[in-house]
């Protein structure tokens, strides 16, 4: 703040003065973003980062003169080059937006219009603020599709969204938002959906391109790693206020405020192994198919030990979700067995008896899906005590209550529904539920990947400590490598349904490596504004 | 970092903040904040409720005694005159509204067991059941459901529990499609998922899980459904195939009295009138619930 106040104000191409968005409502509008300034000059990229709620999309969209449904920007000023951009009309902002400053939003797939081509969502910008005629920027276009690195620059823009992957596509957004060359580019989350190894691609590009025209950028994310490849400054927000704000080396290194140091010290969680013990849960040569003829696993073959984790490792496609569908019995494999302690599963969940069912409990990706909205957690929780316990009226009340202990919640949730809960609440509740069952063993889907990351550690640590004190085993699946080591003992890397490497943890993660799992290891941000310089050297 | 060191640091803790009220003063509250359409719509239906209730003691004569000469005319001893047969006008619109919106109730809340059973059953087992129940449906909806009404009436006679089965059978068509097409974004979720693994059966699944989270547009459709039976039973009896005379039914009064109109009297309207403001009113409390129900305040 200080070193920006310090310049001459006309200098800064945006400049935010005690921004206040409140929710629309006519009695109690709360506040989601608490009078927050900002300053961004020419080319220069603000990182701005903070877990959900923290007011950070508002922010960006702001920037454009926009609120969403249900906000009202109440207070403050947006300046663009000197224009209050809030003060203008509705007609006045249209000029502005896109042709001077351009938002990108988190998901490509559902920003571009899947009936049109690339390339006429391209020229649409540029032709309707007539900065140029469609030919030339089509031929603009393809310019930066090559500058970003996209395959066959010249006919890339004849494709449909559906015919190009989810990180080609997100390039192709920035592209479209760079169609009139605008002065402030907004990126909303834009690699928050895709997996590690696209994620770099499409990082590379937006570096590339917004220093080849000098862009300047708001990057607004909560993944502080991510950020600080491309920002100079980051602000860290939380409750709509800002924390704290810095240069980014400066920031990563000397963080002043706890709450900063706790997101720069995420990620850091390690687990040592544990020795192997007896065998929980056995999958051998386990195959299965959605269509027939077109195989989805492959020969796969994990053990779990009583006590131990196994997480299984792959990027968005590779099986790993489907050998969960297989284990719980909701798809049936042509081939292979599961096997809990001695005896064999009935590949089909209907032909599985109460007691199986209760032995083998799963935690899912999305708390918010996974809990029904309509049953309060002490029904949620107190459901499967009752189905596999016969646990009635204040012995089932008296174990919800241990549950919602060990879980770290308070009895007063026995009362909510889910949606009064934050998503790590949830996830705990869930994670209750599990337990609730006494199961020999819970597989997790990504537990962990629609928090935030804070949140997220908190949810790792309490898995971790419930297995020290519970003798608990996992088979935890994640695409995250950072998870990884902050809970396994055996590893499983897979790609197109096949197991490329397995193992213990510390061989799998020793060199050598097999060339997918080395390339899973590189793409993990490192906490360290050089990690993209370095592993784009090195290949 | 331990998970303690965490949560002492952690979240907020929102549950204590969030104790509900008294479900009266909740109920007193939505009313006061309800829209005005809404308020009125209330207001009528209440009426309505009141006169069915109060039937008997409302009416100044019977249903169908025969009280005076034919098509006495307004004013003196009979308010809205008397009929072809001499009967109190005004008794028969008071006890109508007995029969014609008491068999409608019925009738909509068998047509909601049905169909809505039917559509969460499909949609929760999913399948060649869902299939061969979905299609059997639309081959149901594809005929014209007067023309389809009229026809079973006459295979099976025209019964008032005929009409009643025919009619809700008919109508649930409707109601499974919605309740089918509703459920299915919900068998999808997670928490669905957790129940097929937690070995629930297929009645928990759908009164637990399910059904809970329709009740919404459930609840919208009842509305909807409710008005349309109302008008195809008023159709029915006017045609002759619904309630039997001499009980009063609005529809059959339209019918018996519309000689009248071609001698510019406007009774015969008054039960379509009657008809009519009670749709309308049902309407309205139903927008109001709707509005409520997908969270828009204005």
């Amino acid at each position: 703040m200080k070193q920006s106040d310090s310049k001459v104000a006309n200098k800064d191409i945006l400049q935010i003065r005690n921004l206040v968005i409140e929710t629309d409502s006519q009695k109690k509008p709360k506040q989601l973003v608490k009078g927050v300034s900002l300053d961004l000059q020419p080319g220069e990229v603000l990182g701005v980062i903070g877990e959900s709620g923290a007011g950070k999309s508002t922010i960006g969209l702001a920037s454009l003169g926009y609120a969403r449904d249900g906000c009202v920007i109440a207070g403050g000023e947006v300046i663009f080059n000197g224009t209050d951009i809030l003060r203008l009309s509705e007609r006045e902002k249209r000029t502005y937006r896109g042709r001077h400053i351009a938002y990108v939003a988190q998901s490509a797939a559902a920003a571009f219009n899947p009936a049109h081509k690339l390339i006429d969502q391209y020229v649409e910008a540029a032709v309707y603020h007539g900065v140029c005629s469609a030919a030339e920027a089509r031929a603009e276009a393809v310019e930066l599709y090559r500058e970003m690195g996209l395959p066959e620059p010249e006919t890339f823009g004849q494709r449909y969204p559906h015919q190009v992957s989810g990180g080609q596509l997100q390039r192709a957004m920035v592209a479209t938002a760079m169609a009139c060359r605008p002065d402030i580019l907004v990126f909303d989350e834009p690699t928050t959906a895709l997996d590690v190894t696209t994620q770099i691609e499409v990082l590379a590009a937006i570096r590339t391109t917004i220093r080849l025209h000098n862009t300047a950028a708001l990057y607004i994310t909560h993944d502080l790693a991510v950020v600080a490849q491309l920002a100079n400054r980051i602000m860290v927000l939380r409750n709509g206020e800002l924390v704290e704000e810095g240069d980014t080396r400066t920031l990563l290194e000397a963080p002043t405020e706890e709450y900063t140091r706790q997101l720069v010290s995420v990620r850091h969680l390690h687990k040592e192994a544990s020795p192997a013990g007896t065998p929980v849960m056995t999958l051998s040569g386990l195959s299965a198919e959605y269509k027939r003829g077109v195989p989805v696993l492959k020969d796969v073959s994990v053990q779990v030990d009583l006590g131990r984790t196994v997480a299984i490792v792959g990027e968005s496609g590779s099986g790993k979700s489907t050998l969960a569908r297989v284990v719980t019995g909701l798809l049936p494999p042509i081939e292979g067995s599961v096997k809990l302690y001695e005896a064999s599963l009935s590949p089909q969940l209907k032909h599985r008896d109460k007691d199986t069912l209760r032995r083998l409990q799963m935690i899912y990706q999305l708390p918010d899906t996974a809990l029904n909205p309509r049953q309060k957690v002490e029904e949620i929780i107190g459901r499967p005590l009752q189905f596999y316990l016969g646990l009635q009226g204040a012995d089932q009340q008296q174990r919800v209550k241990e549950l919602l202990a060990m879980t770290y919640l308070d009895d007063s949730f026995m009362d909510s529904y889910p949606w009064q809960l934050s998503g790590g609440q949830k996830q705990r509740v869930c994670i209750a539920r599990a337990l609730a069952a006494n199961p020999d063993i819970i597989i997790c889907d990504e537990v962990t990947s629609a928090l935030d990351q804070i949140v997220g550690e908190q949810i790792l640590a309490l898995l971790m400590e419930l297995q020290r004190d519970l003798n608990m085993s996992y088979l935890f699946i994640t695409h995250d490598l950072a998870t990884v080591d902050a809970i396994a003992d055996e590893v499983v890397v897979m790609q197109h349904g096949r197991v490329v490497e397995q193992g213990a943890k510390h061989e799998v993660f020793t060199p050598p490596h097999v060339d997918y799992t080395q390339r899973l290891l590189n793409s993990v941000p490192d906490m360290d504004p050089a990690w993209l310089d370095r592993v784009l050297a090195a290949d | 970092m331990t998970p303690t060191e965490y949560f002492q640091t952690g979240e907020p803790v929102a549950a204590s903040s969030l104790q509900r009220p008294s479900l009266g003063f909740r109920l007193y509250h939505s009313l006061v904040e309800a829209p005005l359409s809404g308020q009125i719509g209330l207001i009528i239906i209440l009426f309505y409720l009141f006169v069915i209730v109060l039937a008997p003691w409302l009416a100044p004569y019977g249903e169908s005694t025969v009280v005076g000469g034919a098509f006495e005319p307004w004013g003196g001893s009979h308010l809205l005159g008397t009929d072809s047969l001499g009967r109190d006008i005004f008794s028969r619109l008071i006890y109508g509204a007995r029969n014609t919106v008491g068999m409608t109730f019925l009738i909509t809340v068998l047509t909601f067991v049905l169909g809505s059973s039917v559509g969460i059953i499909a949609a929760v087992l999913g399948g060649w059941i869902d299939q061969v129940v979905s299609r059997v449906v639309d081959i149901l909806m594809a005929i014209p459901l007067l023309i389809f009404a009229l026809l079973l009436l006459m295979i099976f006679g025209s019964s008032i529990t005929a009409m009643i089965l025919i009619v809700s059978f008919l109508e649930s068509t409707r109601v499974f499609r919605l309740a089918r097409a509703v459920s299915m974004n919900v068998v999808v979720m997670d928490y669905v998922e957790a129940a097929r693994l937690r070995g629930e059966g297929l009645f928990w699944i759908v009164r637990r899980e399910v059904l809970p989270n329709i009740l919404a547009p459930l609840f919208a459709e009842f509305g909807l459904r409710f008005c349309f039976i109302f008008l195809l039973v008023s159709s029915l009896s006017f045609l002759g195939l619904g309630l039997q005379p001499p009980t009063a039914d609005w529809g059959a009064m339209v019918r018996e009295n519309a000689m009248l109109i071609t001698f510019g009297k406007f009774t015969p309207l008054l039960p379509a009138a009657a008809i009519a403001v009670l749709t309308i009113s049902v309407n309205l409390v139903v927008d109001w619930f709707l509005n409520k129900a997908s969270g828009l305040s204005k």
